[in-house]
């Protein structure tokens, strides 16, 4: 076994200094009739050469967007892939970052512990806030969080949510909040009767611009509210207003969460923080990219003002001195986390997606500041053409009259969104995510994703793809 | 270690300081010794109640976070607020400037507490 | 023994901001071959960007050289031994890089429809099995992305069943020697924990258990969280009878996964009455690290709390086709969008596979025997509390040089000049001044003489000149960092000059 480099004459050897007859002699402290006799029924080890051939063949039945196969993709929905940069690969990929530890001896780990500040400056920057993490596994569990946090900080539980969260994070939060009944206080014996009884989030709708319904928000918000969940660009593709949202939230003292699942879409969008945002968050896997089935993604975290800080989950890296007044990176405000409040931690969360996050930084870094630019308007330029191209067929509309980015929802003819997703499989195209499988009473629409992978003449296809065959 | 002899003391390590019914409350030099340097000292907000051996706040130090235990019960007249900007004023001078909060008795004394040789035996055992 | 100077190739790299030059970019842009549109065309005034977002403007290859320097100061496994205890940092295969590199995975997004990601079904669906074969569970949920989600996920779980008997409970067992993630999440999810001391011997006892059980009152335990072996490197011999009393009270068995790299092939907590245990992919199964993550850890249950598990699922039907389930009334719902680290776990069914059964057994076995050849050479110098037995990994701490003032951080530090990263510090608690060490089974026997060596010297050092331990490290090219002042007054990102 090639990772292992003992031979038969090392374990003798060793065996010896240890004073055991047998590596058996080593189990022996496992009581006997706990022991596990025999094999593991298991597939019996095979070689790289084996081992590459069979993942290629269960490879072959995947089909993502490729040039090689033909096969396109306008998937978005929460995940966003760009095209991404060779250096990316080749730096993160470096054993030096990809191999090392979490960096709990900074005097070992200024490598990774620089690229976290970087990482945490640009995500700042992005969002417009004062703070950043060292990042979340994603936006999901980063949403969650955030509003645990609210809660922490207000003393309240109450949370309104925008019915146009990604249905996936509004799970994923009813899952971590009803791990507390939604009331920090409660205890697991309080707990009610049914999970469809009580959904810790209050939702409030969209109107028919496809942003937030915010009079609904106004009759929705109390003196008991903790936070007002947002996402912008929403989970329909339409940018909200987050301003008028964060003066009804503040004006209640409730705290305001925003997520975004497309932070491509920042560099032309108004920053969440500039809004007024308390705590936002998003998804950087589209930015650090591949999308590997939709993880590990990396989760971004930021908020504002300085009792924020003590309130925020996860890691932080801080800039310092060492004993001789040279300039280095640690771990810092520890206090927070789990290895040392236990149960009063912020959160259990113990790791950060550093590789992802690292991925995310380089790739900004490449991009820098015109790129990040220039790439978000070739995104809407694109998505643009491709509504003016879907829209004008025949049944198909903007389901929203609202602005959108690099992604659009639109209603089909027939009601049936699902059809036209399998009348274009069959040309080879995921025209995109029919939405009846979050909500269904959204069957009859389509959202649809476009990026800088996608070429005029690749939307044209897609638009063909609607068509039925013959 | 010496512990002055005109304050009361906390089996928790706080001390107090009684005058016209307000009681100072701070950490001893013992304490501050045992967490090492404070990085954040979180105090109550004034005017919030206050209970004899119920947890006020809570004092960090890098790797370590501690409870403070308000020694009488009463309201919280006075937070040093200082102490958020430099909290390593609780290192410095941990009777004088690195004092915590005030509270407001009711006409209650310190008498319960120990005293400052009864401090000192308790503090030579923890040793 | 040679003490590198290793300041020749290591640069003080400063944030890559400083680099900026207004018009440089690294940036690799297609041209627009639709008609241009600007955001302020189509958006309202109010919804746009004020002032854009501060990132560097830098070349390619001044990119590419910053970050090669910055991974020039960056212990890894790639260059050197982590003797960090429960971590678990065996090597990383080279073929689980190649593996996940494959387009055909990695360029899958989440929402195609399942007919187009059958080969990405099918792995996860081979995973769960083999995964629960290793740990002796009837199911396996993929979703949670850490060890520390995975305890989450396997409370939320707990917690689900007996609120589904309609009787919930709100007391957990914990021992004193868990790892922080352990009462975190049991308050996370609104139980209430109850310490249990650790033995002198090093273990839980089944008195201690059945004690605290009474305390609790009737009906009130929800259940127990054991790690196994401990954290103090031994197995819990009395693991099935304290799983017996834990039942016969109503309530359940957690065990946290952390150390299974100790029991692979040996021993299958699923067999001895552990109802729920997450695992590490990150550490047993020997994907990256990254500095930090992602890891991944997937949960193994009984089909007692199948009904209970994350969504989705993977199922296969009748035709042989594989599926994403979201139908199951009892789940605890969703922990994350899409459908757990894919990306890691890939990598680990690559490991496994590679491995087979027979070379995971002997990755335990011979992690057992490394870190058992370290106890019998460090407890002729070293004070190791439990000094005649370990498993994969062995305890030590600074007990024995007190009288030098040379405590277990400065040995870590000065471990740092000879090519070593240190062991886990202060961890458990329940031993003062604690090392925990565990080799793995990737080490040679010659790297483990050298680190027994090492930590010889150093502690003779300790004896003779205590001030040159005290003051490492020496060769790091940074001395101990202030993190006083880093939590005083922190300074949390760059921030341009004014």
């Amino acid at each position: 076994m090639r990772y292992i480099p003992h031979t038969k004459d090392d374990i003798e050897r060793m065996l010896r200094v240890i004073g055991a007859s047998t590596v058996d002699d080593l189990f022996a402290s496992i009581p006997e009739e706990l022991r596990f006799e025999g094999s593991l029924d298991l597939p019996s080890p095979i070689s790289e050469l084996e081992l590459l051939a069979h993942l290629h063949e269960l490879g072959a039945s995947n089909q993502p967007q490729s040039h090689a196969s033909g096969t396109l993709v306008f998937a978005g929905a929460g995940c966003h892939p760009h095209a991404i940069p060779s250096a990316v690969s080749t730096l993160a990929g470096r054993s030096e970052f990809c191999t090392a530890y979490t960096p709990y001896q900074p005097e070992l780990s200024q490598g990774t512990l620089l690229s976290i500040f970087e990482f945490q400056t640009m995500v700042c920057e992005l969002l417009g806030m004062e703070v950043a993490n060292a990042s979340m596994y994603d936006g999901a569990s980063a949403t969650a969080e955030a509003i645990l946090m609210a809660q922490r900080l207000t003393g309240r539980s109450r949370v309104v949510a925008a019915a146009s969260l990604h249905p996936e994070y509004a799970q994923t939060c009813t899952t971590y909040l009803s791990g507390l009944g939604g009331d920090p206080t409660a205890s697991p014996r309080s707990a009610p009767q049914g999970r469809e009884d009580r959904d810790p989030l209050v939702q409030v709708g969209w109107d028919s611009s496809g942003a937030l319904d915010t009079q609904g928000l106004g009759r929705a918000i109390d003196d008991r509210t903790a936070a007002v969940v947002v996402q912008s660009p929403n989970f329909l593709g339409i940018i909200e207003d987050l301003d008028p949202v964060c003066r009804a939230a503040h004006a209640a003292g409730a705290l305001v969460v925003s997520a975004c699942t497309e932070p491509l879409a920042l560099a032309l969008a108004r920053a969440p923080g500039d809004a007024g945002v308390d705590i936002a968050v998003g998804e950087g896997i589209g930015l650090a990219g591949p999308p590997n089935l939709g993880g590990p993604g990396v989760g971004l975290f930021a908020a504002r003002g300085k009792k924020a800080v003590r309130a925020m989950p996860g890691r932080i890296v801080g800039q310092t001195l060492d004993a001789e007044g040279r300039q280095g990176f640690v771990l810092t405000l520890s206090t927070r986390e789990q290895h040392i409040r236990r149960e009063k931690a912020t959160s259990n969360i113990c790791t950060n997606h550093g590789l992802i996050a690292l991925r995310f930084t380089i790739h900004l870094a490449l991009l820098g500041q015109s790129g990040f630019r220039r790439l978000a308007q070739l995104n809407l330029s694109k998505a643009a053409f491709a509504a003016e191209l879907l829209c004008g067929m025949d049944g198909f509309e903007p389901a929203f009259s609202g602005p959108f980015f690099n992604e659009l929802a639109i209603r089909v003819p027939d009601g049936d969104a699902d059809a036209v997703v399998a009348r274009a499989a069959v040309r080879g195209v995921v025209p995109g995510v029919a939405l009846g499988r979050f909500h269904p009473g959204l069957k009859d629409i389509l959202l649809v994703s476009i990026n800088e992978t996608h070429r005029r003449e690749d939307i044209q296809r897609l638009a063909k793809s609607f068509k039925s065959m013959g | 270690m010496e512990f002055p002899k005109d304050l009361r003391y906390t089996k928790d390590h706080e001390w107090a300081r009684l005058r016209d019914g307000v009681v100072t409350v701070g950490v001893t030099a013992f304490a501050v010794e045992q967490l090492g340097d404070i990085t954040l000292v979180d105090l109550p907000e004034v005017d919030s109640q206050a209970q004899a051996g119920e947890a006020f706040g809570t004092i960090e130090s890098v790797k370590s976070v501690s409870d403070l235990f308000a020694p009488v019960d009463g309201k919280v007249t006075a937070v040093n607020d200082q102490l958020e900007d430099r909290p390593e004023l609780v290192n410095e001078s941990p009777y004088g400037d690195g004092w915590l909060v005030t509270i407001e008795v009711d006409g209650s004394d310190l008498e319960s507490l120990l005293d400052a040789a009864a401090y000192t035996e308790l503090v030579a055992q923890e040793q | 023994m040679s003490t590198p100077d290793t300041r020749v190739l290591l640069v003080r790299e400063a944030p890559i901001f400083i680099q900026s030059v207004p018009g440089r970019s690294g940036a690799s842009l297609p041209p627009c071959d639709v008609p241009q549109v600007e955001a302020a065309d189509v958006w309202a005034e109010g919804l746009l960007r004020r002032q854009a977002p501060g990132l560097p403007e830098v070349s390619e290859p001044e990119v590419v050289r910053h970050y090669t320097r910055a991974s020039l100061w960056n212990f890894n496994i790639d260059k050197g031994m982590y003797p960090l205890g429960s971590c678990t940092m065996k090597y990383n295969p080279k073929s689980a890089d190649t593996a996940a590199a494959i387009g055909a995975f990695a360029d899958l997004h989440p929402y195609q429809p399942d007919s187009l990601m059958q080969g990405a079904l099918e792995l996860m669906f081979r995973l769960e099995r083999l995964l629960a074969e290793v740990g002796g569970f009837a199911r396996v949920t993929l979703q949670p992305s850490a060890g520390a989600q995975g305890e989450l996920c396997g409370l939320m779980m707990i917690r689900a069943y007996h609120q589904d008997r309609g009787h919930p409970r709100s007391r957990i067992l914990v021992p004193d020697s868990a790892h922080g993630t352990n009462p975190a999440s049991c308050s996370v999810n609104g139980f209430s924990t109850v310490p249990l001391k650790t033995s002198d011997d090093g273990l839980l006892a089944p008195d201690e258990v059945r004690q605290a059980i009474e305390r609790c009152g009737p009906d009130d335990v929800a259940g127990i969280m054991v790690t196994n072996p401990s954290t103090l490197g031994l197995f819990e011999i009395h693991i099935a009878q304290i799983a017996e009393l834990v039942h016969a009270a109503g309530g359940l068995v957690y065990m946290d996964g952390a150390n299974l790299n100790a029991l692979m092939g040996r021993f299958r907590p699923g067999d001895a009455g552990v109802d729920v245990m997450h695992y590490n992919l990150h550490k047993t199964f020997g994907t990256p690290h990254g500095g930090g993550g992602p890891g991944s850890g997937p949960v193994g249950v009984t089909e007692d709390l199948a009904p209970f598990l994350p969504l989705p699922t993977v199922e296969q039907d009748p035709d042989g086709k594989y599926r994403l389930e979201h139908d199951r009334p009892r789940s605890i719902g969703r922990l994350r969008a899409f459908y757990g680290n894919f990306g890691v776990l890939l990598r680990a069914y690559a490991y496994i596979r590679e491995l087979g059964a027979e070379g995971l057994k002997q990755a335990t076995d011979m992690a057992v025997l490394n870190a058992n050849y370290l106890r019998v050479g460090l407890r002729e110098f070293l004070h190791v509390p439990h000094p005649d037995r370990c498993m994969h990994e062995v305890i030590a701490s600074d007990h024995d040089l007190k009288s030098t003032g040379v405590t277990t951080l400065d040995l870590a530090k000065r471990l740092m000049d000879f090519g070593f990263h240190p062991p886990t510090v202060y961890f458990p608690l329940v031993v003062h001044g604690a090392l925990m060490i565990e080799p793995t089974e990737t080490e040679t026997p010659q790297t483990l003489d050298c680190f027994v060596e090492t930590m010889r010297a150093i502690v003779q050092e300790a004896k003779d000149h205590p001030e040159r331990v005290k003051s490492a490290p020496h060769f790091a090219g940074l001395k101990r960092l202030d993190e006083v002042t880093a939590a005083r007054k922190p300074i949390l990102r760059w921030t341009p000059a004014e």
